[in-house]
């Protein structure tokens, strides 16, 4: 291990900058867990400080407790040279503080632009939306990051949520900003805005604290770089006199190899076959258009293109979630357009959602509940009407230790874990029973960089075992790895079909809708 | 003609009450909090509304009083249901009990006598009841108060996060709401049926609970759900000669049950009950 308090060996940006915030040997446990450990860290003035670590390592625990969600156990925290108590989120924004929250905070049933205005102070007291919704559109304009303000929550696909948590923390205008995996679901070209702004930011002399998996996003937009691991930080590094290895190296504690094993090569017999599929979106307008596609047994379909361009509504009409306008829809030579997700699910389609903490999981329920949820009414989960929890148990157990969720016990409510360990514990459920076709939305989202890796080959194992892989993701070198042939969906209409190792060039062009 | 006429004014009457009930339910709902106290915080200021304007002689410092009273009725139910987070419902039946108790036991010396001063019926309360619902509309839906009540009802921890004080907003709405049941139960006492009876309320606090569901949660419908509502009820007593009163009593309810199947099924997400209803909030609860 590396020692937490001995001093980085290399030699630190030069302070020229002084200190805006510090954390001071801060102590955080819950149950079963450590999840900060004597943490300390500090964030100079135009700084853009990236937090660094595994799933579960306490980032998000660090960042709650600056934002007044979470009291320390231990440690202090100071902002300008003093040191504060921060009891509320109230008190975070009043020292300046905003944040863009792992998990979304928004009102689903009001339109984004009342979201915004929430946040924001004075606003006019009548129709204090009209003013906001000018706001918007002119930050739209200037730096991307286009929404619509007048759309409700739940219409807008996890990306535009994303979207929508950044503008509400960027118009507000913090003077020290915490953002906890703010690209996870963007764009590349979304994140490079981000980016953007975030150097704006820098040179206004404002502090940015910036969670992020995405190894290149550290190296391209962060001066100094905090790894944590299992809840301490291993140390301080300027990101100018580090490299991405080295920095892979301190989050896991060891070497790692990201090179993926050889892809057995040939497809099977087709499995999933769409006829002319259209969709309806949730605002009742044709989302996907027309969509036809084969998909075969031991391959890879990938599905490239920017959120909202029938995505979603694809995979949720494949997967049974959402009705099927017109079209048909084959599985293993069954017409199964008018079937429900759970005679889908029964049929072995799993399926990887978008939303995990809403689609993915039931928040209240245990792990092992949560780990037996396609499979529950079956044996050895249950005997006739009653359950057997130790067999069930014994399941979650073996998937845990498998696939490494980290848990306190598989008694242990799933709401309580990490990010990362929730989207585990859903792949986990959803590969354990070999499937015949899977059905994956962003699988890696929030996933480290070596979790990330062991998806990966997980699901080119599935591959070359004889699954099927729809694989949705804006991740355009993940689908560039994994995907066998490459899909680019635009205004709800697939586009062009394109063999693996198609160049990045060309599929953004395709993405941004310039047709072949 | 005529008699359709004095239909509605009788519709009117009654729905004053149920009216502004159902304001003051619509808001502590909008906050995320049930309260099923209603029955209770209206016979207090029924009771409270009589006394004070019998000893004084003036209806309108009884129905002061009854705000007075019905809002600290709220307060204790606001105090056990944010402060100390326990069931909301189990507290809101609670205290209509407590209501009904309490008044009854207050009420003895004065049973059956009728006020000395009243206020006609129709006079102030239903007027300022749809101005009130007017007024309520407008704050909830285009002003940033609205904005902040509904999302503390939506989400209290996206209000949280944004700064808002969850606690004081859900506090306020409470005992805004039972300030305006206070005064609806002061209505039958010193305006509908001038006098002091024990019960006299007789379960329209229920009615009124169903009206904010039955409305959406939305001020306006409510002023068109307390017309119908009262006039069902007037109709149950008018028509008792050719049918039983109890089935059109039961229409609120039945049109309430209707009214929630209907928009669980095909409704607007717009029109269907606030997310976090009923559910204590703490915050750093993942
Ligand atoms: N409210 C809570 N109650 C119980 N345990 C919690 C709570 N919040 C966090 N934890 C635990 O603390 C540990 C750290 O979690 P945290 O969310 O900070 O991780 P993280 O570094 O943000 O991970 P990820 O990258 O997956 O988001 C985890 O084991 C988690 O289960
Ligand atoms: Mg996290």
């Amino acid at each position: 291990m590396h020692p937490a308090s001995a001093p980085s060996a290399l030699p630190s940006v030069p302070p020229s900058a002084p200190v805006r915030l510090a954390v001071n040997e801060i102590t955080k446990t819950f149950p079963g867990v450590t999840a900060n450990d004597r943490v300390t860290m500090d964030v100079r003035g135009g700084e853009v400080h990236a937090l660094l670590g595994e799933n579960g390592a306490g980032k998000t625990t660090l960042m709650n407790i600056l934002y007044g969600l979470y009291q320390p156990d231990a440690g202090e925290i100071v902002i300008d040279g003093r040191a504060v108590r921060i009891r509320s989120p109230r008190d975070a924004i009043a020292h300046g503080i905003g944040m863009v929250p792992q998990h979304f905070l928004l009102v689903r049933r009001h339109t984004v632009a009342e979201n915004i205005t929430l946040g924001l102070a004075g606003t006019r007291f009548f129709l204090p939306t009209r003013d906001v919704e000018r706001q918007i559109n002119a930050f739209a304009e200037r730096y991307g990051l286009r929404v619509d303000p007048r759309a409700a929550i739940w219409q807008l696909s996890v990306s535009e949520q994303q979207r929508v948590e950044i503008l509400k923390a960027l118009l507000r205008g913090a003077g020290i900003l915490i953002l906890d995996e703010p690209t996870s679901v963007l764009t590349p070209q979304e994140a490079t805005q981000l980016f953007a702004v975030l150097r704006r930011m820098k040179e206004e002399g404002k502090s940015v604290i910036f969670i992020t998996h995405k190894l290149d996003e550290v190296m391209a937009v962060a001066d100094r770089v905090t790894v944590m691991r299992k809840g301490r930080v291993v140390d301080t590094v300027p990101v100018a006199m580090t490299s991405k290895s080295q920095l892979a190296r301190m989050m896991v504690g060891h070497d790692v190899d990201f090179r993926l094993p050889a892809r057995r090569p040939g497809t099977g017999a087709p499995a999933l076959i769409a006829e002319d599929l259209w969709v309806q979106s949730d605002r009742g307008l044709p989302a996907v258009r027309g969509v036809s596609v084969v998909v075969h047994r031991q391959e890879i379909f990938g599905i490239a293109g920017v959120a909202g361009n029938g995505q979603r509504e694809l995979v949720e009409a494949l997967t049974g979630l959402r009705p099927v306008d017109r079209g048909r829809l084959t599985l293993g030579g069954r017409d199964v357009s008018r079937w429900s997700p759970r005679a889908m699910s029964k049929l072995g389609v799993a399926h990887i959602p978008e939303e995990r903490v809403r689609m993915g999981i039931v928040p209240p329920m245990t792990v092992t509940e949560n780990a037996i949820l396609r499979r529950y009414e079956e044996p050895p989960f249950s005997r006739g009407p009653l359950m057997d929890y130790a067999s069930a148990t014994r399941f979650a157990q073996q998937l845990i230790v498998e696939y490494s969720i980290q848990t306190p016990s598989p008694r242990t409510p799933a709401r309580l874990l990490s990010g990362g360990n929730i989207q585990k514990l859903i792949l986990a459920r959803e590969l354990a029973h070999r499937p015949d076709l899977i059905i994956a939305a962003h699988p890696t989202y929030g996933l480290d960089v070596s979790t990330t890796d062991r998806i990966h080959r997980l699901l080119l194992e599935r591959r070359d075992e004889g699954a099927a892989v729809l694989l949705v993701s804006e991740d355009l070198d993940e689908i560039r790895i994994l995907a066998d042939r490459i899909g680019v969906m635009y205004g709800g209409e697939l586009i062009a079909v394109m063999p693996a190792g198609t160049d990045r060039g060309t599929i953004g062009l395709l993405m941004a809708g310039q047709r072949p | 003609m005529s008699w359709l006429i004095d239909v509605l004014i009788r519709g009117v009457a009654f729905g004053t009450p149920l009216l502004w009930g159902a304001l003051g339910e619509i808001y502590a709902e909008r906050a995320g909090i049930v309260n099923l106290g209603v029955e209770g915080m209206m016979i207090l200021g029924a009771f409270f509304a009589f006394a004070v304007a019998q000893v004084s002689g003036h209806p309108v410092l009884g129905l002061a009083v009854a705000a007075v009273i019905g809002g600290s009725a709220a307060l204790l139910h606001a105090f056990v249901s944010v402060t100390l987070r326990a069931n909301q419902f189990v507290s809101g039946l609670a205290l209509s009990m407590l209501g009904l108790g309490l008044a009854g036991l207050l009420g003895r010396g004065w049973e059956g006598s009728p006020l000395r001063t009243p206020l006609p019926e129709l006079s102030v309360l239903p007027p300022l009841g749809a101005l009130l619902a007017i007024v309520l509309w407008i704050l909830l839906y285009h002003t940033r108060w609205g904005i902040i009540l509904r999302t503390t009802g939506e989400s209290p921890a996206a209000a949280d996060a944004m700064g808002v004080n969850v606690s004081l907003v859900r506090y306020l709405a409470v005992i805004f709401g039972g300030m305006l049941a206070g005064v609806a139960g002061g209505f039958l006492s010193v305006a509908y049926r001038p006098s002091w009876t024990e019960g006299m309320t007789g379960g329209i606090g229920w009615i009124v609970v169903a009206l904010a569901i039955f409305a959406s949660w939305d001020p306006l419908r409510a002023v068109g759900a307390a017309l119908l509502f009262g006039t069902l009820f007037h109709l149950s007593f008018r028509l008792q000669a050719w049918i039983p009163p109890e089935p059109l009593q039961m229409m609120p309810f039945a049109f309430t049950i209707l009214v929630l199947a209907v928009t669980a099924r095909w409704g607007a997400r717009k029109w269907q009950a606030p997310e976090a209803l009923g559910l204590p909030y703490l915050r750093g609860e993942r």
